[in-house]
C-alpha cells in the first residue's frame, strides 16, 4: 500500500484532493476529541454537528481521491492507513483544543479560509471538485458565523474572556501563512483552473479577520514566527498522538463492519 | 458568570409542511444570537424545520394551573360553540 502512496505524490491533482480532505478530517478529529467536554449541552451538540460536516465532507473529498485512483483502495483506507507522512493538512487544523476559546480561534480562522477557499472553487474546472464544493459552502458558511460570534463575544467579553480569545490568537497566528502557500504543483493547478487561488484569498482573509479581530477588541499579531510543512506531510509531534487514536480501531480490525 | 445564570429561551419551529410556528422545546443561551445558533444545532439537525422564533421564557406570561376549572372547564359543555351544525363545502380544505 505504501507505494499507492509514493505514486500519488506524482499526482498533483490527487494531493490537491487529499488536502482538501485532510483539513475536514483533521478538524473534525479535533472536534470530535471535545465530546462530552463542551462547556453546555447545547454547546456539545453543536460542536459535534460541525464535527460531523467536516467528517462528511473528508468523505466526499476521499472518494473522489479513490475515484480518480482506485489502487488507493477506498476512503476508510485513506483515513485510516495512512502514515503522519503522508497527511496533506494545514498545521492549523491539527492543533490541539488548548482552552474553548483556542478551539474557538481555530475554528474560526480556518472557518474564514475553508469558506473562501470553498467559494473558489465553486468555479473549479474539475466538475466533481465544483460540486464538492458547492455541497460543502453551505455547511461552513454556518460553521463560520458560529466560530466568528464566539470570538467576537469572548473578545469582547470580560477581561478575563478577552485575555484568553487575545492569547488563543495570538499563539495560533504562526500557522496562518501557512493557509496560503502553494507548491509548484498546486500553482500549475491553478493556472488550469482547478484549484483556488490562495493570493486571491490571502487579501479577503486578512480584511475579514482584521474586521472581526478589530469588533472582538483583539490585537492582531505582527512579527510572529511562521511554521510550515502540513500540506509536506511535516506535523507537529501531538498530531502524531491524534491520529494514533484516530486509527487504532481499524488498524486493530481492518475492514471491520457493522 | 456562571453558566447556569444563562436565561432559557423557548423555541418555535416552523415545518417543511406546518402553517405556523410549534413550540419544540427550549435552550440556554447568554442573548438571542446564541439562542437561535443553539436552536437550530438542537432542533433542526433532522431536517425539521425552514424557520425558528425563540423567546425569552420570561416574556411568555403562562395561565396559572390552579386557574383551570376558572379558565377551561365550562366551554367543555357549550358544543354549540363548535362550528359542527354546519356542513362545510366541499372547496374548503383546511380549516
Amino acid at each position: 500500500m505504501s507505494d499507492c502512496y509514493a505514486t500519488q505524490g506524482h499526482d498533483s491533482l490527487n494531493q490537491y484532493i487529499l488536502h482538501m480532505a485532510d483539513n475536514s478530517l483533521v478538524l473534525g478529529q479535533r472536534l470530535c476529541e471535545l465530546c462530552t467536554h463542551a462547556p453546555i449541552l447545547e454547546e456539545e451538540t453543536a460542536l459535534m454537528n460541525t464535527s460531523l460536516d467536516l467528517f462528511g465532507q473528508a468523505r466526499n473529498w476521499l472518494d473522489y481521491a479513490v475515484a480518480n485512483n482506485p489502487e488507493l483502495g477506498d476512503c476508510d483506507a485513506l483515513a485510516m492507513g495512512r502514515d503522519e507522512r503522508h497527511f496533506l493538512n494545514l498545521l492549523l487544523c491539527e492543533q490541539g483544543n488548548g482552552n474553548f476559546a483556542d478551539s474557538m480561534a481555530r475554528q474560526y480562522l480556518f472557518d474564514v479560509w475553508h469558506r473562501l477557499t470553498l467559494k473558489a472553487l465553486c468555479q473549479s474546472q474539475d466538475s466533481q471538485i465544483a460540486a464538492i464544493a458547492a455541497k460543502s459552502i453551505k455547511e461552513v458558511d454556518y460553521h463560520e458565523q458560529r466560530s466568528r460570534n464566539w470570538v467576537i463575544r469572548l473578545g469582547d467579553g470580560t477581561q478575563q474572556s478577552h485575555e484568553y480569545m487575545q492569547s488563543a490568537i495570538n499563539d495560533l497566528w504562526s500557522y496562518t501563512d501557512e493557509l496560503f502557500v502553494q507548491g509548484d504543483d498546486e500553482l500549475q493547478l491553478v493556472a488550469q483552473g482547478i484549484a483556488a487561488n490562495q493570493a486571491n484569498i490571502e487579501d479577503q482573509w486578512r480584511a475579514t479577520v482584521g474586521q472581526t479581530l478589530t469588533e472582538a477588541t483583539l490585537t492582531q499579531p505582527t512579527d510572529c514566527f511562521q511554521k510550515f510543512g502540513g500540506k509536506q506531510g511535516e506535523h507537529s509531534e501531538p498530531f502524531g498522538l491524534m491520529l494514533a487514536e484516530m486509527q487504532s480501531l481499524y488498524r486493530a480490525h481492518p475492514g471491520a463492519v457493522w | 458568570m456562571n453558566k447556569t445564570d444563562w436565561p432559557l429561551y423557548e423555541v418555535f419551529i416552523r415545518s417543511r409542511h406546518g402553517l405556523s410556528h410549534k413550540h419544540v422545546g427550549s435552550v440556554h443561551a447568554a442573548d438571542e444570537t446564541m439562542a437561535m445558533e443553539n436552536a437550530r444545532e438542537l432542533y433542526t439537525r433532522r431536517n425539521e424545520g425552514t424557520s425558528i422564533w425563540v423567546v425569552n421564557s420570561n416574556a411568555i406570561c403562562a395561565s396559572a394551573p390552579e386557574q383551570k376549572d376558572a379558565m377551561f372547564t365550562s366551554p367543555i359543555e357549550k358544543i354549540y360553540r363548535h362550528p359542527s351544525f354546519y356542513q362545510l363545502p366541499a372547496s374548503v380544505d383546511k380549516m
